[in-house]
């Protein structure tokens, strides 16, 4: 059997339709059969509400007497780009507010628009002789814009990484709080009700097709940036009007430490036309499988601790290293509901006709990495091959005597193999000079706990792990532990002298 | 019912809680304190019908007492129901309901108030 988009619509006009949430659509199936539920469905109903932090605005603000061609813009004293034309801006959900920092941003300015609230546009100048005016300031209210068009280069994702932190300190990320030791896992994202995930081939939702957008009829512009369906990762570029939409789909909402970003509500009704959208939009919460990433690695690669479902973190605890370890949404899956019912009560009304895409998305897409022409320093490139060390059972004044004879403030301590198993500063020389006590011998007085570093580590981060923990040197290490470098603050000093300073 | 007990510690070190339970004879139960070289601050948490008692005795001890009928307050306005404060909670206060509506249960907070800056809609807010 096979429906065509004309019959479909044709119920949606008489009001005959038969439309159900991508969460009521597997249970149907499972009582219906494949057949069955294809003779049954007409329209299945998604929704996701989640945190979308590439998304922002077009406004067009319309001429001022004298006319001004702005060039700087801030709405709320939150930037907008100033590169487009006269009176037109984009607003970018992040971009955060020049005096009031994380607590307000591009989102905030968003909302307070949509909730009817007045927002303060200033602009700059340098004046021209068709646009002479140089300064602007005037309270702007949603119905004072020619056009405010929310338009969201990636929106949706079709499903997203969980995180976990093995570190020993509290995390501040885009994922939340993660708490140290695996002592909780962050995720986000609809599942069961996800759009792409109930159309992973990307058969029916492209270039204009309807969706529900913060309340709005809004469409479907084509894939979204970083759109990567072939690992499961599909995005989508949307749009619609910030005029149509409610606040009851539309958040602003800050992650400490990290930054602002904007809570959107989108849904997508799918024709089901064949037996294969059928059993796309029969997918389950336990057939959506994710990769749980330790945060705790500061790369790219993130290391994957496990695969987890949508059905487990839903659940409210997942396994990791055979402990227990409690979940938390960042995503709201009752506003996902909301937006998928409300999507379904708007197309059973017959409000919203379907469409096919006018120009499809690549379902086999893979996004790439950036492209680094000049690789970003290395520890390798900087560290200190030339090094004293020290064994563990030398007498403190040995130590003393290779710290002033290596003029280094630092002596890796290593057993007979080179393996690293302490350091010693010349604090802790001193401290030992300064109070005699029962300590004589190097094992006596170092520090046990070191941290280190590797040659292939970037040094950004290795210059992180010196801020975070106060210190000015880091034993370089390889696989077996050996020491076979030191990465000092003065190595550091190598960055500037313009090899990696363009 | 739990207590706020906040003192300063300028005049001399007087061990108010112990103090408190020996001449009250009340166990109490200290569920978090804060306490450094000028002034300290604990919640208690004492049997709703010797409050008073030990209340009135820490006051005579010197100490400041706030009588807390709440613990950490959800906006329903703010909130979206994400569930980003359930795994942070030490004491398990937040789950999500059937219908995936966020449901506390206030008994069990010790308003140490590490989900307030996990809310990312500002939504949680502490008694005081």
């Amino acid at each position: 059997m096979h429906k065509t988009i004309d019959q479909i619509n044709e119920r949606i006009r008489d009001g005959t339709a038969r439309v159900v949430t991508a969460e009521e659509m597997p249970v149907i199936v499972a009582e219906l059969g494949e057949e069955g539920a294809l003779k049954e469905v007409d329209v299945v109903t998604t929704g996701t509400f989640g945190a979308m932090c590439s998304s922002g605005a077009f406004i067009n603000f319309g001429h001022a007497e004298p006319p001004i061609r702005m060039e700087r813009i801030w709405l709320n004293n939150v930037e907008a780009y100033g590169g487009l034309a006269a009176v037109d801006t984009y607003i970018g959900a992040t971009q955060q507010s020049d005096t009031r920092e994380e607590e307000y941003g591009g989102a905030h300015v968003i909302e307070d628009l949509v909730s009817g609230k007045s927002v303060e546009l200033r602009a700059s100048s340098r004046g021209t002789d068709c646009y002479p005016r140089r300064t602007i300031t005037t309270d702007l209210l949603l119905e004072n814009l020619n056009q405010a068009i929310m338009c969201n280069p990636r929106n949706a994702y079709q499903r997203y990484n969980a995180a976990t932190n093995s570190t020993d300190r509290v995390l501040h990320t885009y994922m939340g709080v993660l708490l140290p030791n695996y002592t909780n896992v962050s995720y986000s994202g609809a599942g069961v009700l996800n759009p792409l995930s109930n159309d992973p081939k990307l058969r029916l939702i492209g270039s204009g097709v309807p969706i529900f957008l913060c309340g709005a009829q809004g469409m479907v512009i084509g894939e979204g940036t970083q759109h990567s369906p072939a690992g499961g990762y599909g995005t989508l570029m949307v749009t619609g009007d910030l005029k149509e939409m409610s606040q009851d789909y539309l958040r602003a909402a800050t992650m400490t430490g990290y930054g602002v970003t904007l809570n959107v509500g989108l849904g997508i009704p799918l024709p089901v036309l064949d037996i294969d959208v059928v059993r796309a939009t029969a997918v389950r919460d336990e057939d959506i499988a994710v990769d749980l990433l330790d945060y705790g690695v500061p790369s790219r690669s993130r290391p994957a601790v496990r695969k987890v479902t949508y059905a487990e973190l839903r659940s409210g605890t997942v396994v990791i290293n055979g402990e227990e370890v409690r979940t938390s949404s960042l995503s709201s899956f009752r506003k996902a509901r909301e937006v998928a019912e409300e999507l379904k009560h708007r197309v059973e009304r017959g409000c919203m006709q379907l469409t096919l895409p006018t120009r499809p998305i690549d379902a086999k897409k893979q996004a790439k990495p950036m492209y680094e022409s000049i690789k970003s320093p290395r520890v390798l490139d900087i560290m200190d091959r030339q090094f004293v060390s020290i064994g563990q059972d030398v007498e403190i004044i040995t130590a003393a005597k290779k710290l002033l004879k290596g003029e280094t403030n630092h002596l890796p301590v290593i057993d007979s193999e080179g393996v690293l198993v302490g350091i010693v500063t010349t604090f802790d020389i001193s401290k030992a000079v300064a109070n005699p006590g029962k300590a004589h011998l190097v094992k006596d007085i170092m520090k046990k706990k070191v941290v280190t570093t590797t040659p292939d580590e970037a040094v950004d981060i290795a210059v992180q792990k010196l801020e975070r923990n106060n210190i000015s040197a880091l034993p370089v290490v390889d696989g077996g532990h050996h020491v076979i470098a030191m990465l000092t603050a003065m190595n550091l000093g190598k960055l500037f002298g313009g090899r990696w300073l363009k | 019912m739990k207590l706020l007990v906040t003192f300063s510690r300028k005049k001399g070190r007087k061990p108010i809680i112990a103090q408190a339970v020996r001449d009250t004879g009340v166990l109490i139960n200290v569920e978090r304190a804060v306490i450094d070289s000028s002034e300290g601050e604990a919640l208690i948490d004492v049997p709703d019908e010797q409050c008073k008692l030990v209340s009135d005795t820490m006051i005579r001890l010197g100490a400041t007492v706030h009588m807390l009928e709440h613990g950490i307050s959800v906006n329903e306005s703010e909130c979206v129901d994400c569930g980003a404060c359930i795994s942070i909670c030490p004491r398990e206060v937040f789950s999500l309901d059937r219908n995936f509506r966020l449901k506390l249960e206030e008994g069990k907070c010790v308003l140490c108030g590490k989900c307030i800056e996990a809310c990312p809609h500002q939504a949680l807010t502490l008694p005081l």
